[in-house]
């Protein structure tokens, strides 16, 4: 006997996300995946790599998830749900869900890399989300592939020698989009309808998708709760997180920054993470490097 | 606890979490001045604002973490944080 995956009648909730998860006051990782399941709706089947979404959504014996969900393990989020997809097609039931991979940024573009690599490459019918809260912090906040320039974690500390993270946020939608997939985006949870439209339609299309979307966390960001929504939208409006759609390795679609341009100093100000810049004249310096990626994204995706 | 081989939850339990305790600020929603753009509902990182008619929100105090979030970007300004009472 074969039972339904999903459940037929109006979920009683209000969101497919349920509250009483124990994400941190104003956690931007919480309202993301709020927005992706809200746009997915119920017939989906999603995974999640070990990391805060994990952790504050599956306390046991509760869960949050009021669609089927697998916890994997911190490395194979994207193995599991093309697991589940090859198990969905070889049963002959893939028209009956959607799977949706998820990790945060350490979970993608660091320890899960290979197993997303795999699944692109192979083909899967999925989509993949990717939290980009810029560090890996449901640990206490360690430097991964994508925390940006400068910041300060745990592990790129300021001090006498070192301005905090010394490398470069890794291009990880370059990195899905150079296995020709059919289609990759970012966007910001400052821009729901924007997320929605994403969420949709990456699941009209058959084959992997990549989708990752910028998640303040206040209590990395050393920002005001408050300020979730505010941090987020300036990283758009300075050019420093560039929003955009690439369909079969073009991009089609951006979201232009500000006119006048927002200088970088109005978002780096409102974080802990960065306050070490603004301490001594000698950080101008770096506050100008980190103005000159934002120049450069703007120049690259053709933001102004 | 005994946890066996693939430790299964039940969907949705988490609501028997009452978050309320985190909550420093409680936000008031005036129902004045609402326009009904919704912001506070999709902003809602709980999930907890919820529409009782086109231009009249509010929250679920039992789950309200009190971030702000809501009064922050509230389009009328119809949302107020007011330090919380215990
Ligand atoms: C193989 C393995 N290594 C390390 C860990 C410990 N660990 C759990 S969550 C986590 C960080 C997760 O970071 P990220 O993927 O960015 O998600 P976030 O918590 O930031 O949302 C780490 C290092 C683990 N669970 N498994
Ligand atoms: S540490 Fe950051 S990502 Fe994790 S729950 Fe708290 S705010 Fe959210
Ligand atoms: S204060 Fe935060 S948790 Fe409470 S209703 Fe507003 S947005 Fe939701
Ligand atoms: S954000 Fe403000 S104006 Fe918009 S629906 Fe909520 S209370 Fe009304
Ligand atoms: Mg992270």
């Amino acid at each position: 006997m074969t039972t339904t995956l999903t459940a037929s009648k109006e979920q009683s909730c209000q969101t497919l996300l349920a509250s009483g998860h124990t994400a941190c006051t104003g956690c931007g990782e919480a309202l993301a995946a709020k927005l992706v399941l809200g746009a997915a709706g119920s017939n989906v089947i999603v995974t999640d790599a070990t990391g805060c979404l994990e952790v504050f959504t599956t306390r046991f014996p509760q869960s949050s998830w009021e669609v089927p969900f697998i916890h994997s393990l911190f490395e194979n989020s994207a193995a599991v749900a093309s697991g589940i997809e090859a198990a969905l097609k070889s049963l002959g039931r893939q028209n009956e869900a959607k799977v949706i991979a998820q990790g945060g940024d350490g979970g993608t573009a660091d320890i899960g890399l290979q197993a997303l690599s795999g699944m692109l490459e192979r083909g899967h019918d999925i989509l993949y989300v990717c939290y980009d809260n810029e560090a890996y912090m449901n640990t206490g906040v360690q430097r991964s592939g994508l925390t940006p320039f400068d910041c300060m974690t745990t592990t790129s500390p300021y001090g006498e020698f070192s301005w905090g993270n010394k490398h470069n946020k890794k291009d990880m939608p370059g990195i899905a989009a150079a296995h020709n997939i059919p289609y990759v985006a970012t966007a910001s949870v400052s821009f729901p309808k924007d997320i929605e439209n994403k969420v949709k339609k990456a699941l009209s299309i058959t084959g992997p998708k990549y989708l990752q979307i910028h998640s303040p966390c206040p209590l990395g960001w050393r920002s005001n709760p408050q300020l979730t929504i505010t941090v987020a939208r300036l990283a758009v409006q300075t050019g420093l997180y560039p929003i955009f759609e690439m369909e079969n390795g073009k991009i089609t679609k951006v979201r232009k920054v500000s006119t006048p341009k927002t200088p970088v100093e109005e978002y780096l100000k409102i974080q802990g993470r960065f306050a070490h810049l603004f301490k001594s004249p000698d950080g101008n310096e770096e506050i100008r490097k980190i103005q000159e990626i934002a120049d450069r994204n703007i120049e690259k995706y053709g933001l102004a | 606890m005994r946890l066996d081989l693939g430790a299964i939850a039940k969907a949705g339990t988490s609501k028997a979490n009452q978050t309320c305790g985190w909550r420093n600020f409680k936000p008031i929603f005036h129902q004045e001045k609402c326009v009904g753009c919704g912001l506070c509902k999709i902003y809602c990182p709980e999930g907890c604002v919820t529409m009782v008619e086109k231009k009249k929100y509010t929250v679920d105090y039992t789950y309200c973490k009190g971030c702000g979030i809501c009064a922050e970007e509230c389009s009328s300004s119809d949302i107020e944080m007011v330090v919380e009472e215990k």
